[in-house]
């Protein structure tokens, strides 16, 4: 137990010790760690925040995807409709047209049929005339007998 | 370390060990301590290494601080902001008030005592050794800690502290109120006599129970860290006492026992210095408080 005026210099040294710190040590470096303490806190917050807006985004993109989706879903129905409206069509131009051509050769055969009976007839009738002449051995005149001529041409046509 | 080896001679061995630890326990002094008090006697080697540590922590502290920036931080840098924030938080959480002296305050005490209390890591002869080989020096005991005056001369500075934080918090009439009612309280004055020869007697006691309180506080926080390096630092004169020895067991056990108390010691280095910082904080943080 050796109590001495060491004990006056180490109090002093106690105290030049404690404010040298609070002087030259303490402020800088708790200045340093609240400056830093509150870029943390910033970037966190803004991290925080560009999370929060991904979300949104996502949930935005998310929604676009469904419409477009559903809009294209629509498109597809609606290209299906009108193809099948067209073939529809198409279809029914196609039998339109059809009818038309077979109700035309009809026509034509018709046509063609009386044409060629007209025809006939009428060789039939030269045939006749020429074959009355060989058998009366004379001219028939064409224009004297016209009348039995005709009448006879009819009478082929029918029989 | 040198003087062992006439330990090992003879039959002498309790001399010698004797011998040897008192003379490491002998200051390098001014003079010769004359009583319990001597105002005249300096420890010089006390006084010397509180100061070499005191600049220990310092220098690298102010240089760190001077380099501070709220960037990324060096390692060095982070080592000393992560101290700063731990005293903080200690010092926040037992004081009440204003902590723009107290806080930092309590970092230099915990750093300075934790780095007098490192000087007893080093070996015990080492110092001692350089000093009287290269300096001529007899004595010398390198652990402030391990000195009276060295942990008392902190324990009566936080003591001034805590009067200082008494009247600026309380001022003086708060002061001496606190003085005559705490801890027991005190009746209330009235025109009854009795009351006045009660309050006499309260005041008394009260002022004998402060008085106890003030020099309890101080005299433990002071005794706390020197008994426990005083003690740290005898075990190692005992420990190498058995290396000096030079039997192969005394070696084998200096190594061994050397180190678990080396190991050990590494513990009680941090954790006294840690008590008496926040010793300190709890002493000034009551005198923030109001009774």
């Amino acid at each position: 137990m050796n109590l001495n005026a060491t004990l006056f210099v180490q109090l002093a040294v106690f105290f030049v010790l404690s404010w040298v710190t609070m002087k030259f040590i303490w402020p800088p470096l708790i200045t340093a760690i609240d400056e830093r303490r509150k870029k943390i806190a910033d970037g966190l917050a803004s991290a925080e925040k560009a999370d929060k807006s991904l979300a949104e985004a996502k949930a935005n993109a998310t929604q676009v995807l469904k419409e477009a989706h559903a809009q294209a879903g629509k498109i597809v129905e609606q290209a299906n409709r009108r193809s099948n409206e067209l073939v529809e069509e198409a279809r029914g131009t196609a039998l339109a047209e059809g009818q038309r051509l077979i109700a035309d050769a009809r026509e034509q055969v018709v046509l063609d049929s009386n044409r060629a009976r007209a025809q006939l007839s009428k060789e039939v009738a030269a045939i006749a005339v020429s074959g009355a002449s060989k058998l009366l051995g004379r001219e028939i005149d064409a224009r004297a007998h016209a009348d039995l001529l005709d009448k006879l041409a009819l009478e082929i046509e029918r029989g | 370390m040198l003087k062992l080896s006439i330990a090992s001679e003879g039959g002498h061995e309790s001399g010698g060990m004797s011998e040897y630890i008192s003379h490491h326990l002998t200051y390098l002094s001014n003079q010769v301590q004359g009583a319990l008090f001597d105002i005249n006697v300096l420890h010089l080697d006390t006084i010397f290494f509180s100061i070499l540590c005191g600049l220990l922590f310092l220098i690298p502290f102010y240089l760190a601080a001077r380099r501070s920036t709220a960037g990324v931080p060096g390692r060095f840098q982070a080592f000393v902001e992560m101290l700063v924030e731990f005293v903080e938080e200690q010092a926040k959480g037992m004081v009440h008030g204003k902590l723009t002296y107290i806080a930092p305050l309590a970092l230099s005490v915990f750093v300075w005592v934790a780095l007098m209390n490192a000087i007893d890591l080093l070996p015990v002869d080492l110092l001692p050794w350089i000093a009287h080989n290269v300096f001529h020096i007899d004595y010398l005991r390198p652990l402030p800690t391990a000195d009276l005056n060295g942990t008392f001369g902190i324990a009566i500075g936080v003591l001034l502290l805590v009067f200082y934080y008494n009247i600026k918090i309380k001022g003086v009439g708060g002061f001496a109120h606190q003085w005559i009612t705490a801890p027991f309280g005190n009746v209330k004055l009235s025109a009854n006599p009795l009351t006045w020869v009660g309050f006499l007697l309260l005041a008394v006691v009260n002022i004998l129970f402060t008085i106890i309180e003030y020099v309890g506080a101080t005299f433990s926080h002071g005794m706390r860290l020197f008994g426990n390096m005083y003690a740290g630092e005898l075990i190692f004169f005992l420990i190498a006492g058995l290396g000096g020895t030079a039997t192969v067991l005394g070696i084998a056990m200096h190594l061994v026992m050397g180190s678990v108390w080396a190991l050990f010691h590494i513990l009680i280095v941090l954790l006294q210095a840690f008590i008496f910082m926040m010793l300190a904080l709890v002493y000034i943080g009551q005198a923030h408080e109001h009774h």
